[in-house]
């Protein structure tokens, strides 16, 4: 019983969420040329809803995130590119409206710090490890001075 | 040398503590504008019907003298709030306060005006919202500061309020009347 229970909540948690339709797309905003409109959609999932910040506008119910997805559409319409289209929205509202945000100059802390931490770790861990062999065969002990190897000689000499 | 060495996890915590606490100081709502110190979009916005006194408001009428933009809409209870600001700014203080009307109904807009009071020199009626996307508009109310060939020099997302005014726009008002 418990079993099937589980199943079954198991079985709608995966089902549910493809039922739903989970689009805020409403259907007088599609574009009746079906490339055109895959086209709009793809650029909608990148443009983030400035009203909610973290959805894309192709997600979102705002009525500014619907207002540019008629936007894109419409400039997809008037024939331009992909390209320019983002062109057009970040014009406007600059890069934070890209969910992905571009390489340069201002991002790039962003993107390379990470694997910056990552590097300096690792070579850290390597230099750790390196030392402590080091020490363990001895390998980093001085030879011995002149004065030394002197003093050493008398010792073992006393002994004998 | 060792020494340094060893205190750097502790410089690094320091770094990375500065860094967050300044980073939460910044209101994430807060979305730099792209348009600063570009010249504000072409347009051209009629009248609200109904009130076509003014002749709407187009990119032309903001040259000459440093003027403020101000996107509003009936339906915008922070709007309501910061009309008195508004108002003295065009009444008392002497700037030319130009406003964009973000989709909203004509009778509306006309009603909330006539309740209370129209500080604006001329109202362009953005019904479909379209001119207000131009400016970067993502929530009303949102101000610009235009300088006198018109460029957009200064943003305000939110109600302008006397501190703002006093502190942010007043000072930037005076130094581009002398620019």
């Amino acid at each position: 019983m418990k079993r099937a229970i589980l199943a079954a909540v198991l079985a709608l948690s995966v089902t549910l969420p493809a039922l739903t339709p989970a689009l805020a797309v409403q259907p007088e905003e599609v574009l009746p040329d079906p490339a055109l409109e895959s086209r709009a959609r793809a650029i909608s999932q990148e443009l983030r809803c400035l009203v909610c910040q973290n959805q894309s506008i192709d997600d979102s119910n705002a009525p500014l995130a619907r207002d540019l997805r008629v936007l894109v559409r419409d400039r997809l319409q008037a024939g331009d590119s992909d390209a320019k289209v983002m062109e057009y929205v970040t014009d406007r509202y600059g890069d934070y409206v890209l969910l992905r945000p571009p390489f340069k100059a201002t991002t790039l802390v962003l993107w390379i710090g990470p694997f910056a931490v990552l590097l300096l770790g690792a070579i850290g861990t390597f230099l750790f490890l390196r030392g402590r062999r080091g020490v363990a065969a001895g390998a980093d002990t001085a030879p011995l001075s002149a004065d030394e190897r002197r003093r050493l000689d008398a010792l073992l000499r006393k002994d004998d | 040398m060792r020494r340094l060495l060893y205190l750097l996890p502790f410089l690094l915590f320091i770094g990375v503590g500065v860094a967050f606490y300044l980073g939460f100081q910044r209101d994430p709502r807060d979305i730099p504008s792209a348009l600063i110190d570009k010249p504000a979009p072409t347009f051209d916005l009629p009248a609200i019907p109904g009130q076509p006194a003014t002749g709407g408001l187009s990119s032309a009428k903001l040259t000459g003298d440093v003027t403020l933009v101000n996107v509003f809409a009936s339906w915008c209870i922070p709007c309501k709030a910061e009309h008195p600001v508004i108002t003295r700014l065009s009444r008392e203080q002497g700037v030319t306060v130009f406003g964009i009307n973000y989709k909203d109904k004509p009778e509306d807009a006309l009603t909330w005006l006539a309740r209370n009071g129209n500080p604006y020199a001329a109202i362009g009626a953005d019904q479909d919202g379209r001119v207000s996307i131009d400016w970067g508009v993502y929530g009303v109310p949102e101000s610009y500061l235009i300088d006198r060939q018109g460029r957009i020099r200064f943003k305000h997302v939110g109600p302008l309020t006397p501190k703002v005014v006093e502190e942010q726009l007043l000072p930037m008002v005076k130094h581009l009347r002398q620019g």
